[in-house]
């Protein structure tokens, strides 16, 4: 049943499900943050993904395969910001141009490479066990038993942070996106600052496209993306373009995909699992948002309904730990919407506009 | 524009803006030809025998041009969706779900009612409408209701509408598989509902004779004459009524559009409901023409693909038809082409997406031709859209 060992798996299964989605994410901040719209993301994971897997098989090395997979990224970005930088282009159709080149390209190639020779992958890259660490208990296997690409997605997160905020490139590219034409005024060179970031997204949009082939699966299937890099996108908005903020929605997709995976194996009384984790959820949520609102002095409405959420999660997950449900198993289609479904919520759940950089989508032309 | 003009210069205009705003799109088709013909040569084929097949099967004899018009009218209708969508600012793109929607809605009223002929037709084409309209207006309600970014969250209604018709059609106990058949795919419609075949032979008016087509007859179906005339009522309701230009009003600027006393809010909504709509129709189209059942595969891809006919087409309906027609043919065309060279069918997809990138990215084109004709002053499509992505992004 829901015992311990069924949250420690369920949580290390939702950090692995969240680093590409993180890694995505941090992509459009890098590129939106300097005032360019991607969403181009989905495409260049997938040619990405593909890149890595051909690299991989030739030089039979997962490392030069990952290596492979990030420069295709950063090529493919390097397109976008040309094409809405230099041409112009409404980066929205971009980003489109993008998506639909990168599904012809690699069902194309698929096709021609890999579906007649029938080259089969390499295998994954394996996990790394932190001495000392992955012993705690609880904590030890959700966080310190995984593949190394999880470990650099936080370790991106934290740089990611470190160079927007506390150092003058990061404070440069936020000036080109927030207010290119002040920017230029004081002599940053606004376009190459765009070019530089956008590419830079595209290289870790190329890590995460790799990953699903380098540590998830070992070889590449058509349109293996299946959305991530447009549900990054929401996580980037969630998460206010922020990385810490864009890591902890991340996670919340990451658990999302991980509990749809996980009651599909069927030990589980679905419908039970679904009441006592939503319940669980609410009560963490409407207890953060409280105590923020205190903090905060928010007023008094906004406090009695998080205060609200929290007491109903505390019924549901009690309910949920206590009543014997029907045996019920949900069709693993509804368990596969819960991402998308979620992106949608949380989309409509923001506020308008919420800190998004100004000068974003907009062409800066030197006057 | 405020500066004067003699009408004779004006003309000469018009006419340069014309011709510039029918050559960047031929052109752009050819520069995305000749780049694929590098790919196809790279894979160790010969392009020339590729676009010669290709030629073949889109218009090579009688049923290859019957084949092109049959896969351009879905195209039509996806074009039609994205121009209003486009013009009213919506980034729509979850035209494949709202399509998918029209399908699965119309397969049900063709299968689970009993009704006289034409009226069963009718009601089932109508439900397709409403059902994509419907599914297209909630992502235009979340943008007018919270801002919520339309383009994620008409991508997320895909996925979502594709999973949920998974598991209506599953063989595994979904609720409208065919329970005479492993595979998933909904049960048959009943003839009643059946969009019929073009008889030719019956067409034999004084102002139109069309009998010495007969022997085509039973290979174009009503769908595709439904798609034109749609074609013509999408140009009146966006250039003729007030409904339109409302829509274009707040795809040009909202801010402008709410000062002239636009409702904003509800135009969006509409807007997206529209298109929604104009998909839904198209999936009913195609399930109640073609197959007269529903399976996931049949159509997919109508979501992305056009987008490129909307833009090909300059979000106008005229240019969306011959956008379609050339995607159409190309769709037909792909499969002999296939058969002969070995060039896989996905070549398509990749012509597709170069043709959208050079008529977005005029400025390429206009570069690689050394082509002087400017760009109508924000008047042209492509612009409009540029100008609103700024306001809405």
């Amino acid at each position: 049943m829901m015992d311990e060992k069924f949250f420690i798996g369920l949580l290390a299964l939702a950090f692995v499900k969240a680093t590409p989605i993180t890694l995505g994410a941090l992509t459009g901040i890098y590129s939106e943050r300097s005032g360019i719209i991607n969403i181009g993301i989905e495409g260049t994971m997938l040619v990405a993904a593909f890149t890595s897997f051909i690299v991989s098989v030739v030089s039979q090395n997962l490392w030069v395969g990952l290596l492979g997979g990030m420069l295709a990224g950063g090529l493919v970005s390097l397109l976008l910001a040309v094409l809405s930088i230099r041409y112009k282009v409404n980066q929205i159709i971009a980003g489109m141009v993008i998506n639909l080149l990168a599904i012809g390209v690699t069902n194309y190639a698929t096709r021609v490479y890999i579906d007649t020779s029938g080259i089969a992958g390499i295998g994954v890259l394996p996990k790394w066990r932190i001495p000392l660490l992955m012993d705690i208990p609880i904590l030890g296997p959700i966080l310190f038993q995984h593949q190394p690409l999880v470990y650099f997605m936080f370790g991106l997160v934290v740089l990611t942070h470190y160079v927007m905020f506390y150092t003058p490139w990061g404070l440069r590219t936020r000036a080109v996106g927030e207010h290119p034409r002040a920017a230029d005024t004081v002599g940053i060179p606004v376009n190459p600052m765009r070019y530089a970031s956008t590419v830079i997204g595209g290289l870790i949009a190329g890590m995460a496209g790799s990953f699903l082939v380098v540590e998830a699966v070992g070889s590449f299937q058509k349109m293996m993306t299946t959305g991530r890099g447009f549900i990054a996108l929401a996580v980037m908005i969630f998460g206010r373009w922020n990385p810490f903020g864009a890591l902890v929605a991340a996670l919340l997709f990451g658990f999302a995909e991980a509990l749809g995976v996980r009651l599909q194996l069927g030990d589980i009384n679905n419908i039970q699992a679904l009441v006592y984790l939503t319940g669980l959820g609410m009560l963490l949520g409407g207890t953060i948002q409280m105590i923020t609102d205190f903090v905060k002095k928010k007023e008094t409405r906004s406090k009695i309904i998080a205060g609200m959420v929290a007491i109903t999660g505390l019924i549901a997950a009690i309910l949920g730990q206590t009543l014997t449900f029907p045996p019920t198993v949900i069709p693993f289609q509804f368990l596969g919407i819960l991402p998308y479904v979620l992106t949608i919520l949380v989309l409509t759940g923001m506020v308008r506009g919420a800190a998004a950089p100004a000068a974003e989508g907009v062409v800066y032309e030197k006057q | 524009m405020t500066t004067s003009v003699s009408p004779l210069s004006r003309l000469g205009h018009n006419l340069r803006q014309t011709l510039g705003n029918i050559l960047i799109p031929i052109l752009a088709i050819l520069t995305s030809l000749v780049v694929v013909a590098g790919v196809i040569a790279l894979s160790g084929a010969n392009p020339l025998e590729g676009f010669m097949g290709l030629w073949d099967g889109a218009f090579g004899d009688g049923d290859a041009v019957a084949n092109t018009i049959i896969k351009t009218t879905p195209y039509i209708f996806a074009g039609l969706a994205l121009t209003i969508a486009f013009r009213g600012g919506m980034f729509n793109i979850g035209v494949e779900g709202q399509f998918f929607v029209g399908s699965i809605i119309a397969t049900l009223i063709g299968y689970a009612l009993r009704l006289p002929p034409v009226i069963h037709l009718i009601v089932a084409i109508l439900g397709g409408a409403i059902g994509g309209g419907l599914w297209g207006a909630i992502p235009g309600w979340l943008k007018a209701r919270t801002g919520a970014n339309e383009v994620i969250t008409t991508i997320m209604t895909n996925y979502i509408i594709l999973r949920i018709i998974n598991w209506l059609i599953s063989p595994n106990g979904g609720p409208m598989r065919n329970p005479a058949r492993p595979l998933p795919q909904t049960p048959e419609v009943y003839p009643t509902a059946y969009l019929p075949w073009i008889d030719f032979s019956k067409i034999n008016f004084p102002w139109v004779n069309l009998s010495w087509l007969a022997s085509a007859t039973g290979s174009l179906h009503w769908g595709s004459i439904l798609a034109l005339i749609m074609a013509v009522i999408v140009f009146v309701l966006l250039w003729r009524t007030i409904l339109g230009f409302e829509i274009r009003t707040v795809g040009i600027s909202p801010t402008a559009a709410r000062y002239a006393g636009v409702n904003v809010e509800r135009t969006m909504v509409t807007t997206m409901a529209l298109s929604g709509a104009m998909a839904g129709i198209g999936g009913a189209v195609q399930v109640l023409a073609l197959t007269h059942y529903f399976s996931t595969g049949f159509n997919v891809g109508y979501g992305f693909d056009s987008i490129a006919v909307a833009m090909l087409g300059g979000l106008h309906p005229a240019g969306v038809v011959l956008a379609a027609v050339l995607f159409g043919a190309m769709d037909a065309g792909a499969t002999i082409m296939q058969m002969r060279t070995g060039v896989p069918i996905d070549i398509v997809t990749i012509i597709q997406g170069l043709v959208l990138m050079f008529v977005a990215a005029d400025l390429i084109v206009r570069q690689i031709y050394r082509i002087r004709v400017k760009p109508a002053d924000g008047t042209t499509p492509v612009s409009a859209t540029v100008q609103t992505a700024g306001e809405s992004g």
